[in-house]
This record gives C-alpha cells, structure tokens and sequence, in this order.
C-alpha cells in the first residue's frame, strides 16, 4: 500500500516541523513553512461604485503562513477577502502582487506537467455541498475525477479500490458509489467533496466554510471526519470560517481578516483568549455565547458602529479605524505593521494602539457606551 | 437518426432499455423512428422501381380501396405512381438530407457555442455577433442564392441547411455554457487542474447535450420543411428522387382532388418529428440522475411541476434532498436543467 | 442569560400569543404531508419564545402559518392561534388583514427580496400607517423619518428617499424591522432574522429587537437554527424536530438540563466546550424527509435511547415539571443523569 506509506511520511515530517519550524519566520527549506504568502495583493474590476472607484481591493498585502500537518483558521466577516484568498492559495486567481511560496517554489511560476504535479498537493472542500459536485455525476466518479487529471496517480485497476476507501475513510459506504449527490443529505454530500479532496493525497487541503451550509446535528459530524482525517492523514487544513466557536475548536493559528488584510494572526488560544485588535475582539465579543461555552469571555459586550465599509474604497490608514473606538489621528495616515505580543513573540496584531492584558475590560466597557 | 438512439440505448446501461420499456410513450416514438429508419434504408433498393413506374391506368386512385393492389393502398398519385411506395423511398431521402444537416449544425453549433461561452471575452462576442449575421439573413434566400450558384446536389443542399441552423445550437450552448463555467463544481474542477477541454467534456457537454438535443428534435422538422420549400422551388431534391417535402409540394396542386398526396407525407413529417421530440425529451430525463426517477413512477406523478416546491413522497430514490421549508439554509443548485423546458431558439 | 429576563414579566402579563395543536399540511401529487404536526405555544407580553430547529423542521411553517402568509400549497388542517384572546385562523380574511400590523407582524431573514426596489424605503415604511391609519401622505411620511431614526439608520430624513438596493445588508434588515415595528404590534415573528448578516451586525441587529421588545413590550418568536442567539435571547426557547415540538421549557433550564436527548445531542455537537481537536459528540445520520416521517417517535432512528417502545408510540409532549415539557418516553433518565 503506498498511501500509507506516504501518510506516514507526511506525518513525520509534520512533526519535526512543528518543533522546528514555529520560530522561523523566514521560512528555510528544510522544516519551513509548507505554504507561505508575503504580500498578496489582488483587486478586481468593478462597475463604477457610489465613489466613482472601479476597484475591489479583495486583497491587500496579506501575508500567510501553513506549517505541515497544521489547522490554520482564517477569519473574518463577509468582504473581507477570505473566498479570494482561498482562490489565490488554490491558483484560481493569480494575485497582482505578492509571493506565493509552496515549499520554496512559486507554483504560478510552473507550467505543464510540473504545474499538475502542483495542483495534486492543494485541494479544496467548497462551502456549497450543492453547487459544488456535479449532479450528473455519481460519488464514484465524482471521488475519482480528480484521477483523469491525474491519470499516472491511482492506476486504473486500483481506482474502484480507492474510491470504496475514500468513502469509507469520509464515514460513508463503498455501496454509496453508485449513488448520486442528490440522493445524498447534506451532510454526506459533504463527505464526497472531503473524500474529493483526499483523492489527490494532498498536504493541504483548503476548507472554504465547509460546515456553514450544514445543520448544526451534521456540522459536528463534518468537523469529526475532517479532524479525524488530519490526525490519520496529516494534512494540513486552511479553515475559513465565519464561524468562531467552530475555528476555535479546529484552529491551531488563526489569521483574522479584516477589509483585505491580516489584521491579527497567532496561536488560536492566544488569539481567542487574549485578543490584541480591537477588531479580533469586538468580533469574539459580538458572536452570541453557545450556552455551553465557558465563562471566559468578556463579561461586556462590544457592538461595533455601523458595517464593513466597500471593499471599492477602503478607508485610508487602519482599514479598521471607522468603527474603532480607540481611534486616534495616526490610525488614518499610517498603515499599522505587524508587532508581536509582549506575551508572545507568534501573536502578531497589526493596530496601533493593540489591547494591552491590562487594559482588557476597562476598554470594552467604554466600547459599550 | 432512429439507429443512432437506438445505439445510444443498446450501449448504455441495460437499465436504461428497461426505463424506456417503462415509458410507452417513449417506447412508440422509438418503434415509429425504428420504422422510419428501416424505411429510409430498405426502401430505396426494394421499393425504389416501384416507386418510379408510372402506371396510367391507376391515376389518382383514392386510398384504402385495396382492389387495385397492395401497393395503391394509399392511393396514387396524378402519374399513377404508388403514393405508399413513394413516401417509403422518400423516406430515404429525407433523412439523408434531415440528418446530416441536423447532425452538423448540432455538432458545429454546440461545440462552438460551449467553447464561446466558456472562454467568454472576445470569443463570446465574436461568436454572437457571426450568429445573429447568420439569423438575420434569411435562411431561405440564401439557400436560394446558393443553390443556384452551385449545383443542387444533397451536399450542397445539406451544408447549406446546416449552416442556416447553427446559430440555433449556438446560442443555446454559449447561455448554457457560461453559465455552467461560474458553476462551483467547474471551480472545483480547476483545482484538480483539469484543463479547459476537460471541463467542457466532463462537466459542461453532459449537461449542454441533453438540451440541445430537445431543439435538434424541433429542428428537425424546419430543416424537412425548409427542404420541401425548396424542392418545391426547383432547387432542392431533383426529380426522379423524392422527398416527403417533394411530395408535399407536388401535391400541394392536386390538393382539391388529390388530398391523399398531400397528406400522407405531410404526417409522415409530423410523426417523425412528434417521435423526435418525444424520444428526446425522455433522453433528456433518462440522462439526468436527478430526473430519472421520475420514468420509473406511475403517470400520475408525473404530472409537470415546479421542482422542489413540495416534498415528494414515496416516488424518488431514498435520500432525495428534501425540497425547501425554510428556504434559507441550504442551497441547492440553481438552474440546473431540471424540469426545465428545453429552451429554443428559432428565428 | 446576561440578564435577558427584563424585569416584569411575571404575573400580570397577558398571553399575547397561543397556538394550540397546529398542523399544516402541503399538497403534494402523491398526496398530502403534514409538515407541521400539532405543535403549541404560548407567548408573554415582552418576552421571548425562540422556536429552535434545523432546516426543514417546520419552524418557518410555523411561523408563516400563525402570520397567515402560508403558500397556496400548505393549508393549516387543525388547531388554534390566538391572538390577544381571539381565534385569528377564524376570522374572515379582510379581519384578519386588519391585524396584520398593528397586532402581528413579521420579520424576514432576505432583507432584500421583502422590500420592494423600485419604491424608495421612505414611501415603503410610510405604507402602514396610510393603511392604518389613514395617515396623510405628509404624516406618514413624517413618521417613517422617525422609525428611521429609531432603528439607528443615519440621517434618516436623507436616506428615506434611498431605495432598497442602496443600503447595506444590516441597514436592510433595520428598515425591515422597523417596517413591522411601526404599528407597534403585539406580537413579532422574527423568522432567522440575523443569519444573513455579519457577525458584528448580528449583534447590533439582537441588540436592537431587544431594546424595541422591552420599549413596547411586544412578544416577540424568535424562529432560528442558532443556539447561542437561543441561550443570548430567549426566555423560552420551544425545540422543534421533524415537524412537531420536542422539547419546551424556559431556556436556562432547558440548555442546562435537557430532557429530550434530540436537544442533549445539539448541546452536546456545540463546538465550544470540548478540548480543541477533540472528536465532538455528534447526532448519527440526519433527519427524516417529511413525507416519510417514521412512526413511533421521529428521532428514533438517530437516538441513543430508543427502545422498542419508540418505534410503535408517538411519544407526545407531556410536562416534565414546571412550565417545562418533553416529548420522549424516557425523558426521566435524562433528567435523572
């Protein structure tokens, strides 16, 4: 069997990384980062908005990093550039600016076969377990069309083999082959695009809201396979999600988005229980508290003034500052760069003025008013 | 056209044979193309100099009156031709025009107009712009215009049908196709790293063909018609050979007092072409999982319906997704061709 | 929870709303489903009853159902929903229209589709009052400027001459809001009014229902999938699964001590409150079509209590203690564990 093989490998190398790789910013080529983004930059062209800007910045310098075998949550509210970032990580969309580094290689930079070798190691589960497998299609050949790209990857007398243990990896029946995706609920049709996704023996594996679409009865199923997947497979996830409690319990880092930019990204604990942004905190303050959550939240409450403004004119300086309540003059002539945490050298917030541990609470009271 | 569905079933799953037996509607369609098919093969060597002999004695004899012979059983024509013998052999004849010029504008056009709407752009436009100078011409001018400036031969006239209904394919495909392109799991496609060619196969054609297939169908009987128009113009099918349009439009002078000359190729023309239309729009269910259910249920569920407005009970496979209460949470699929009315477009 | 329970609504406070044994049924071609199966409620003067369930669960049926916009297709079979004391399924339907307004109102989750793009939001919001209340075309006016300004859009008197298309996602669902707050209804239906918006929005637009709940002392049904809105919100919260209600009580308790196991398994699926990483304890398989609902109870299939018994009786929902009640045979073993 050479899948387990390869897993095994991977799972190695997963772990070195994380004892080696967590300091190192720069990203050497033995235990580095797995994928690495500096500066990714993308707008799109747009009819003619409200301010005469027929640019969308979706994206605006965002610097990313994936370790081997990690969970890395990407956060942040609708406009934000999430769904375009996801597109860029998986070359759907080439940025206008920026680097993109997957082991030390741009992949925009390859062509023909070296490029397809590429596309193998990332792959993606879709937010839309409708739209995103074809209805005329069955889970078999749904699970196995990735190969016909790939046709050297599984020969063609092992493939019925593979597709039945994809499926039954995913947590459905080789039966269910023959079936197809509107025969499925939800929930399972999400397990053919996870199972999809696996087909390729990718390292990581990009998840664009993968449970938002579910109920909350099947969400927890979902997040059960992929986090099963992980620690048998040791791929690595991107996880984008709106969705706090979810990122928190998947996440290892999270990046939080904001308007195009990484605005604070570090450890998920550290992020969630100590939040550096104003942004990262109104936001964790903002998601109503699942009754079962633990009573380590902030006591009061944030709401924020007004909306996410137009990604076609984004505020200058601080993209944040328009519903910032620490705001001040600099926030609008400077770009704030990314400055780690007194507490922790990963936890790195890009605001001016970032929440000090003592200052947390006094503030949110005064959000409040 | 007949043999070729027939194949298209044979070398399917054995299931599909079965859910056309369980449709008899369906089942009729085939056996009428099947006949006409036999016809259009067989008839020409075994019937072909009776179809020719002229017989003055037996002038426009009325049909059904079996005394003169078996072959006078639809009557004669004014040369006392057999009017049954003549429409088997035309038989021949029109589908040798019919078919090929469907057959090429559906694949020049559907092609075409998959790849216009895929790549979109300037592509697109080009595309567009070529069919609506072809539309916009009329088609029967310029068969005119052709056909005089060339020789009359079923190849000229063939590849000047097909090209009058390309746009028809066209459009359809290019909508179709740029629609599908913006489509989740052509995205997801991509980051396999299909090529494009690949998702026009794999992803686009399965679900374009179907409905084109259902205009090929329509289509088919304007090119018939349009063939008779121009028979009857003198430029068209040459006598001796005959064509069902031929025959309409020969007859069309005797209609007083020779109806039956008339009418029997004019329904072997709307029989063909009901067949068609039938059998493709059962090709059109049977091809699309998600519909194809709906074949194996009594007539009575299958009454036409919006899709998904209301739960469906026993009938469907088990697991079908449940039709929105809520509305909200799910997405499904939109504008699939599900249920939808195959979309035509004629001039 | 954070102190949700506004002072005063104890005794003293009429039922506002109270639906009694509803069932509705969709016509289908192979004959009719009931959708909504006997399900019943009651409601408080300035109180909160969240209706909680997954897509297709008949809490939106519900809802439409006790508002009277139900498709042509569903028709409510049986049952009550009384309105202030009175049967409005009863009435004649230009009475019925007469309340829709000024004593029920309604709140939709596509802020976009229920405003109308092609009249600007001012002349949309000033509709009631002319119908109501006859209001001049100047005073109605003069009143939608104000709602505006309750609902916290900016510069209302400006932007009462936007249309629909120009506001943002949260500033939409505020127009809506305040559309079926101006009559001052007694009671809201609020059918998933935030979960097409941004976090941070969703709070604000929370944060505004309560404050308007508490101001003019309506009821207010929150019809949601979303726990925690549930737990932030309600004061009573009413579990629907598979078309009928499972579970009811008031909401602290209710979360803290379920007694139904369909509810435990959603608490227990919540993501926060496990280690990270961990596998989370999740409900097997998914719900019943509602055309083939089995019988006996309608969780069975998916329970980790069901026994035989399960299978033949519909268990119905019987209370369990004060002001509490559960559908499940075996509800005592929940509550005991």
């Amino acid at each position: 069997m050479p899948d387990t093989a390869d897993t095994a490998g991977t799972a190695q190398t997963a772990g070195t990384a994380d004892t080696v790789g967590t300091a190192d910013r720069a990203g050497t080529a033995t235990g580095g980062p797995l994928l690495q983004a500096r500066g990714l930059t993308k707008t799109f062209r747009v009819p003619r908005s409200a301010s005469g800007s027929t640019r969308l910045h979706a994206l605006d310098g965002v610097d990313l990093t994936v370790r081997r075998g990690e969970t890395l949550g990407l956060v942040g509210e609708s406009g934000c550039g999430k769904s375009t970032l996801a597109r860029v990580l998986l070359m759907l969309e080439r940025p206008d600016a920026g680097t993109l580094r997957y082991d030390g290689v741009d992949p925009f930079a390859l062509r023909g076969r070296s490029l397809l070798a590429w596309r193998r190691r990332v792959q993606m589960v879709f937010q839309d377990p409708f739209a995103s497998l074809n209805p005329r299609m069955s889970a078999g050949e749904l699970i196995a069309e990735p190969w016909r790209s790939h046709p050297d990857l599984v020969p063609r007398a092992e493939r019925e083999r593979r597709v039945h243990e994809l499926l039954e990896k995913v947590g459905l029946r080789a039966a269910d082959a023959r079936r197809h995706p509107q025969e499925f609920s939800g929930g399972q049709r999400q397990r053919i695009g996870i199972a999809r996704a696996l087909a390729l023996d990718p390292e990581v594996i990009v998840c664009d809201e993968p449970v938002s679409a579910l109920d909350l009865s099947v969400q927890a199923q979902v997040l059960n396979v992929l986090t099963e997947l992980q620690a048998e497979l040791g791929v690595a996830y991107v996880f984008i999600s709106h969705d706090l409690p979810v990122v928190r319990h998947m996440a290892d880092r999270v990046a939080v988005m904001y308007l195009g930019r990484v605005v604070e990204s570090g450890p998920a604990e550290e992020v969630f229980t100590a939040p550096r942004h104003p942004y990262t905190a109104s936001l964790l303050s903002a998601a109503p508290r699942p009754p079962t959550a633990q009573d380590d939240g902030p006591s009061r409450r944030i709401v924020l003034f007004g909306e996410v403004p137009s990604p076609t004119d984004p505020p200058s300086g601080c993209r944040f500052r328009t519903r910032c309540w620490k705001a001040e003059q600099v926030c609008a002539t400077a770009v704030p760069a990314d400055e780690p945490a007194p507490d922790g050298p990963q936890h790195l917030a890009a605001c001016h003025l970032p929440i000090q541990p003592s200052d947390r609470g006094g503030s949110r009271a005064a959000a409040h008013e | 056209m007949s043999t070729h569905e027939k194949e298209a079933g044979a070398t399917g799953r054995a299931g599909l044979l079965r859910l056309l037996a369980a449709d008899r509607m369906a089942t009729a369609a085939c056996a009428v193309l099947l006949l006409v098919g036999l016809c259009a093969v067989l008839g020409p060597p075994l019937l072909g100099d009776l179809a020719r002999e002229q017989n003055l004695r037996a002038v426009k004899l009325r049909p059904f009156s079996t005394g003169e012979g078996w072959e006078f059983v639809l009557g004669s024509d004014s040369l006392g031709r057999s009017v049954l013998a003549r429409l088997v052999v035309a038989a021949g004849t029109t589908l040798s025009v019919a078919v090929p010029a469907v057959v090429l504008s559906l694949l020049i056009g559907s092609v075409w107009g998959m790849w216009a709407g895929f790549h979109r752009g300037w592509r697109e436009n080009v595309s567009m712009r070529i069919a609506d100078v072809i539309l916009s011409f009329p088609s029967l001018l310029l068969a005119v215009v052709v056909l005089y400036v060339f020789d009359p031969s079923i190849a000229n006239l063939v590849a000047v049908l097909a090209i009058a209904r390309i746009p028809v394919y066209l459009r359809t495909a290019r909508a179709e196709s740029a629609e599908l392109r913006g489509r989740l799991f052509a995205d997801a496609a991509r980051t396999f790293g299909s090529g494009n060619w690949a998702i026009v196969r794999r992803h686009v054609a399965p679900i374009v063909l179907p409905t084109l297939l259902t205009v090929a169908a329509v289509d088919f009987c304007f090119v018939m018609l349009t063939e008779s128009s121009l028979s009857f113009l003198g430029i068209g099918i040459q006598p001796p050979d005959v064509s069902w349009g031929l025959m309409v439009a020969q007859g069309r002078a005797e209609l007083r007092n020779a109806w039956w000359t008339v009418v029997f190729p004019g329904l072997a023309i709307i029989v063909t072409t009901v067949a068609m239309t039938v059998l493709a729009n059962w090709a059109r269910i049977a091809g699309d999982p998600a519909q194809r259910w709906r074949l194996t249920t009594p007539k009575r569920g299958r009454t036409p319906r919006g899709r998904g407005s209301v739960p469906d009970s026993a009938a469907p496979p088990p697991g079908r997704p449940q039709p929105q209460q809520t509305g909200s949470r799910e997405r499904t699929a939109k504008g699939t061709s599900h249920g939808e009315a195959p979309r035509q477009e004629q001039p | 929870m954070n102190g949700q329970a506004t002072p005063g609504t104890a005794a003293g406070n009429g039922t506002a709303l109270e639906v009694r044994d509803l069932s509705v049924e969709l016509s289908t071609p192979q004959g009719p489903v009931r959708v909504v199966r006997d399900v019943g409620f009651e409601v408080r003067s300035g109180q909160t009853l969240a209706l909680l369930g997954e897509s297709g669960c008949g809490k939106s049926m519900t809802a439409q159902a006790v508002a009277g916009l139900l498709d042509p297709v569903a028709e409510v079979t049986d049952g009550q929903v009384r309105l202030q004391g009175r049967d409005i399924l009863r009435l004649r339907r230009s009475d019925r229209r007469s309340l829709a307004g000024p004593e029920l109102a309604m709140v939709f989750q596509d802020a976009l589709t229920a405003l109308n793009p092609v009249y600007t939001v001012g002349s949309q919001l000033a509709e009631p009052f002319r119908i109501h209340e006859r209001a001049s075309r100047r005073a109605a006016k003069e009143k939608a400027v104000e709602l505006m300004e309750r609902v916290g859009i900016p510069e209302p008197r400006l932007r009462a001459k936007a249309f629909p298309h120009q506001f943002s996602g949260g500033m939409r669902q505020r127009l809506l809001i305040a559309m079926a707050v101006a009559l001052r209804p007694s009671v809201l239906l609020a059918d998933e009014p935030t979960t097409a918006l941004d976090v941070t929005v969703q709070a604000q637009i929370m944060e505004l229902l309560a404050e308007l709940r508490r101001e003019t002392r309506m009821a207010l049904v929150l019809i949601t999938h979303d726990l925690a809105v549930v737990a932030e919100q309600a004061d009573q919260v009413a579990v629907m699964y598979s078309g009928t209600i499972v579970e009811s009580g008031p909401v602290a308790e209710v979360f803290a001590a379920p007694r139904h196991p369909y509810t435990r398994g959603l608490l227990d699926s919540v993501p926060a409150g496990h280690p990270r990483g961990s596998v989370l304890p999740s409900i097997q398989g998914s719900p019943p079509r509602p055309a083939a609902v089995p019988a006996g109870c309608a969780f069975r299939a998916r329970c980790p209590l069901a026994r035989d018994r399960c299978a033949t009786d519909e268990p119905p929902l019987t209370d369990t203690g004060p002001g509490r009640a559960s559908a499940c045979h075996y509800w005592k073993e929940l509550a005991d564990a």
